[in-house]
């Protein structure tokens, strides 16, 4: 226990590190969810095709080998080596928004025709009817999955480590385990509760966006909801 | 004194629906500032007239215009073809429609459900889009409820904002279909007198699917009977009310009357 005080500060320097690659590779996420999303439907055959492979490609393989592929392998096709941190995030959002891709295009799908149908009778615009009527409504239902999405994009942030880049898992393993090694058990502690943490922030943070998105339709969060409904039950 | 041009006009028109021919060769005008009902048993077409209007369906055969432009196809250089999206919307502009489930959106208020059009699409300023919303609710006597989301309104209280909102944009066209279907009994007549008011206070064309034969009778100037995608009977309500020269529109009158 001793010790604390030393894991803490090793693993706080790695602390910058894990949030600066979970937040750039959630808004990389966020750009590949949603134009990936809205190009899977698209009225054009060609444009969904090359989209799917995207989307699978990016789902249907490990994080890790595709991780490799940026780092180690891209340098030698194109001579172009890139810093750690930014591949880990190119990454982190690519893979990710290949997933949220789904997510988005399901969320749309998921708002009824005739909210369509009321957007074209007032003479709207297709973008119009996306823009002002039909992604304001999906928001609500992409909120929840997307939450789940960021909190494992936190977690495979750890894979950055295989990289060299100094997050928190790294400076665990790289650096308090040769040093602390009888601690073990009380430096992957740390490190669980730091992953934690981090993941009740980006929770807080979506449900607060989650309400005021509810808000916006004129309803009331859909947890508070049911849980008022069980009570009246 | 000259015919005045048809508003709307079907000429041919055939809707199929994979196999199922739904409309067959349908021909009917409906003039400038006349209402006329479509009345018939349920699956009979009358909605899909109405959503042909609407764009919301395409035609497969025969032409459908509006105030002298054709709707489902365009001219170009001398042939007809089926119309594109920019100028569908610019022919659709003359033309609203109120749902049976009043479709507003969620995500706006009153306010905003009745100034998108009308900004977006005509280009009114803000404020002259709010000062039309005001007046329209005040005409659906909803003025106290501008501020409010359409899910803490009445089913009622929708119907009238959805009114509301397709008189904003000023539609030489207005296409009804069942406004009152959805709506709790007692609701109902609020609605109607609503329509009929201004069945009589503009020189809008209306063409309007309802179950409700009364409001039929006093609100249009003909009834047009549908069965199997055709038009049997196309009358002057006290005509086709009182006197149904089709056994199966007296059939069907009886059927809604014990109902
Ligand atoms: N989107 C659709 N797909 C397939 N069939 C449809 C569709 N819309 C309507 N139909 C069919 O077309 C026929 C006419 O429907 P509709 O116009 O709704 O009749 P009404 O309004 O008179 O009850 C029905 O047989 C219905 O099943
Ligand atoms: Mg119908």
């Amino acid at each position: 226990m001793e010790n604390l005080p030393r894991i803490l500060s090793v693993l706080g320097d790695g602390l910058p590190e894990t949030v600066i690659a979970t937040l750039g590779g959630i808004v990389l996420t966020i750009v590949l969810s949603f134009g990936a999303g809205l190009l899977l439907l698209s009225p054009w055959r060609v444009v969904r095709g090359v989209t799917r492979v995207y989307v699978e490609g990016f789902r249907g393989t490990s994080e890790v080998v595709q991780l490799f592929w940026i780092y180690f392998v891209l340098p030698v096709l194109v001579g172009y080596q890139l810093v750690p941190l930014v591949a880990g995030i190119a990454v982190l959002g690519l893979n990710h928004g290949a997933y949220g891709a789904e997510i988005v295009r399901g969320a749309i799908r998921s708002v009824p025709r005739a909210q369509y149908e009321g957007a074209i009778a007032l003479s709207l615009s297709p973008a119009q009817r996306m823009r002002r009527v039909i992604l304001p409504q999906a928001l609500v239902e992409m909120l929840p999955p997307l939450n789940n999405l960021f909190i494992q994009l936190l977690k495979s942030s750890s894979i950055l480590a295989l990289i060299t880049v100094p997050e928190v898992t790294r400076q665990a393993r790289e650096v308090l385990i040769p040093n602390f090694g009888d601690d073990t058990f009380l430096i992957f502690g740390v490190v669980f509760v730091v992953y934690l943490l981090l993941a009740a922030v980006i929770t807080a943070i979506m449900r607060w966006i989650e309400r005021w998105a509810a808000r916006r339709l004129g309803r009331r969060p859909v947890r508070q909801r049911k849980v008022l409904e069980e009570v009246a039950v | 004194m000259s015919v005045p041009e048809p508003m709307i006009v079907f000429d041919g028109v055939e809707k199929r629906f994979g196999s199922n021919v739904v409309l067959h060769d349908l021909s009917f005008t409906v003039s400038p500032g006349e209402h006329v009902t479509l009345i018939g048993p349920s699956g009979s077409g009358k909605t899909t007239i109405l959503r042909l209007l609407m764009t919301l369906e395409k035609v497969d055969e025969g032409t459908i215009s509006v105030g002298g432009r054709y709707l489902s196809h365009q001219d170009k250089g001398g042939t007809l073809v089926p119309a594109d999206e920019r100028y569908s919307r610019e022919v659709r502009k003359r033309i609203g429609m109120v749902f049976q489930q009043f479709n507003l959106f969620p995500n706006m208020t009153v306010r905003g459900n009745l100034i998108e059009g009308p900004t977006r699409v005509l280009g009114l300023s803000r404020d002259e889009a709010n000062t039309r919303a005001a007046d329209l609710l005040e005409l659906v006597g909803l003025s106290d409820k501008i501020d409010a989301h359409p899910t803490q309104l009445s089913g009622g209280q929708q119907q009238r904002v959805a009114i509301a909102r397709a008189l904003a944009m000023h539609p030489d066209v207005l296409l009804l279909d069942e406004v009152t279907s959805a709506l709790d009994p007692e609701l109902v007549a609020g609605v109607l007198a609503l329509l009929r008011d201004l069945g009589e206070t503009t020189d809008i064309t209306f063409l309007c699917v309802t179950h409700e034969m009364g409001f039929a009778r006093d609100f249009s100037h003909r009834v047009m009977m549908f069965d199997g995608g055709r038009v049997i009977e196309d009358a002057a309500p006290e005509q086709l009310f009182t006197a149904p020269e089709h056994e199966r529109t007296k059939s069907f009158l009886q059927a809604v009357l014990d109902h």
